[in-house]
């Protein structure tokens, strides 16, 4: 899973996607899964890191994340292994 | 070092150009406590949803309605609306504060006397009051307001019987310019009905007139609508006086003021358009005192006003229960208050507020309560802070109305606490319990 190579993203949590010019804005959270994301981190990976800094039981953290990866598919940001 | 709270994540489209039905931003406050307690622990030592009332805040408004209309209109007396929140607590807050009661069935009558009022002092209203119920009310010296003919004929005809007199008001309704008329209670000013009732009370020895009432609707955000009012109701007493050279005792405005909720569709907040006590205390008393009604004999003033004096001092505080996305995308939550315990989601757009801080980061959200119904819709569209089960949040200005229509629907209902002015919380109302409903059930024999 990855993040399309021409989506744009800024510090503060703007993404931009200049093949459909839309743009999104992410919470605090979500901007830190994808730019851990970004930077190749498994979904197991993030997951650890994640609870390690946040007050969150596994199965919610699961639960949310895979709710957030759903969003990212729908609104068109993730592309295949390739 | 401990660890940060977790807000699930979000990532929401911008939509450029004109904005959405929810302007181009929102701010959602968070609302950790309620009169300086906190919500959380409020709601791990009684439950979720809870019904959470402030008397500080109920005193207050009490001191801000008296002071609009005392600083203008020197004898004025208010009437707590029974049926707007008829708990007993509640409503021996407000008669603490001096309040009479006004009620409209024999079952509020009864718990009005439960409650410690003198007979004298309760506005008997409502279009159905029963042979024994005006009995009652006749003995005890209650204000008998007469809402049609029939009822005026049925208790002149209690009182020959007995031998007694009733102390008695005739319901006046009018056109005041809103719309749609409420008319469907009392007698027609307009068409001369409120006339000939006064006229037939006037002659019989067994009633007396001691004052006119209207209420012109309710939730009235404009105040000439009872400016208008009152003057009509100061016409007919000036009319009284001149023919039968009697003085009515009061006048009643009944009640109708707005709180500061929004009403579903309103394109304004009710914070912005809700028009304060003083305005409708200036429209009332400048007809009255503006009227033809000479200064030494101006009647009494009685307010009825319920949902104005305890909308904002109740809370209905609840948890989500799960997040979901509808076949459109939007996103959906699943919350643990429905509207048998919101009634009034039908009307308002209510202000959700989370219990606990959160990014500041909203998305459009539908809002469904947990009954296994489709119209369990609490609020079709706001913009929401991203809460995930278990958050809690608190729906401010929900006093008013929703414990009094209330339904035991598909679950019991929650518990009931009152912060008092001490700040101590007391369970003003227990949780139901499966043998509280059943409790009246009576199985026949062959099916046990």
């Amino acid at each position: 899973m990855h993040i399309k190579e021409n989506i744009a993203f800024s510090e503060n949590g703007f993404v931009f996607n200049p093949s459909t010019g839309d743009s999104f804005t992410m919470n605090k959270t979500g901007k830190e899964v994808i730019f851990m994301i970004k930077e190749g981190k498994s979904i197991s990976q993030i997951s650890d890191i994640l609870r390690e800094s946040y007050d969150v039981d596994l199965t919610t953290l699961e639960r949310y994340l895979t709710d957030f990866l759903n969003d990212l598919n729908v609104y068109n940001l993730l592309e295949e292994e390739k | 070092m401990s660890k940060q709270l977790f807000e699930r994540p979000t990532i929401t489209r911008l939509t450029p150009g004109v904005p959405s039905k929810h302007g181009t931003g929102s701010v959602i406050a968070a609302m950790p406590l309620i009169d300086g307690i906190n919500v959380n622990d409020l709601m791990d030592q009684f439950g979720s949803p809870l019904y959470i009332f402030s008397e500080r805040e109920i005193r207050k408004s009490m001191e801000d309605v008296k002071r609009a209309f005392s600083v203008r209109y020197h004898k004025t007396q208010m009437a707590w609306s029974y049926k707007t929140n008829y708990l007993d607590a509640i409503c021996r807050i407000f008669h603490n504060e001096g309040s009479w009661a006004e009620v409209v069935s024999g079952f509020e009558y009864d718990k009005a006397i439960r409650n410690g009022v003198k007979g004298e002092n309760i506005i008997f209203n409502g279009p159905a009051k029963s042979s024994d119920e005006l009995l009652k009310a006749v003995v005890n010296g209650s204000f008998i307001h007469i809402d049609h003919m029939d009822e005026l004929f049925l208790l002149t005809d209690i009182c020959n019987r007995n031998n007694l007199e009733a102390r008695v008001a005739v319901r006046v309704n009018m056109d005041t310019g809103i719309n749609p008329k409420w008319d469907r209670f009392g007698f027609n000013y307009e068409n001369g009905e409120a006339w000939d009732a006064i006229n037939r009370i006037m002659i019989n020895p067994h009633l007396n007139l001691m004052g006119l009432h209207t209420h012109i609707g309710t939730y009235m955000i404009s105040t000439d609508p009872y400016n208008l009012a009152a003057s009509k109701l100061a016409e007919l007493a000036v009319s009284i006086a001149r023919k039968f050279d009697f003085h009515i005792s009061y006048i009643d405005m009944g009640g109708g003021f707005a709180s500061r909720n929004t009403l579903r569709g309103a394109y304004l907040s009710g914070e912005d358009t809700t028009p304060s006590f003083d305005e409708y205390a200036e429209a009332i008393t400048s007809a009255l005192i503006n009227s033809q009604i000479k200064p030494d004999k101006l009647p009494v003033l009685i307010l009825e006003t319920g949902r104005a004096l305890i909308d904002n001092s109740g809370f209905l505080a609840g948890s989500v229960i799960a997040n979901k996305r509808l076949s459109d995308g939007r996103r959906a939550t699943i919350v643990d208050v429905g509207v048998n315990l919101l009634f009034t989601a039908y009307w308002y757009d209510h202000k959700f507020h989370p219990v606990g801080s959160h990014s500041g980061i909203v998305e459009e959200t539908s809002i469904f309560g947990p009954l296994c119904m489709n119209i369990d819709l609490l609020r079709p569209s706001l913009m929401f802070p991203a809460l995930k089960r278990g958050d809690r949040f608190v729906i401010a200005k929900s006093g008013a109305y929703n414990l009094s229509q209330s339904q035991q629907f598909i679950t019991t209902r929650p518990n009931v606490v009152l912060i008092s002015m001490n700040r101590e919380v007391n369970v003003i109302r227990r949780a139901e319990t499966l043998e509280d409903i059943s409790s009246n059930e009576i199985i026949p024999g062959y099916l046990l």
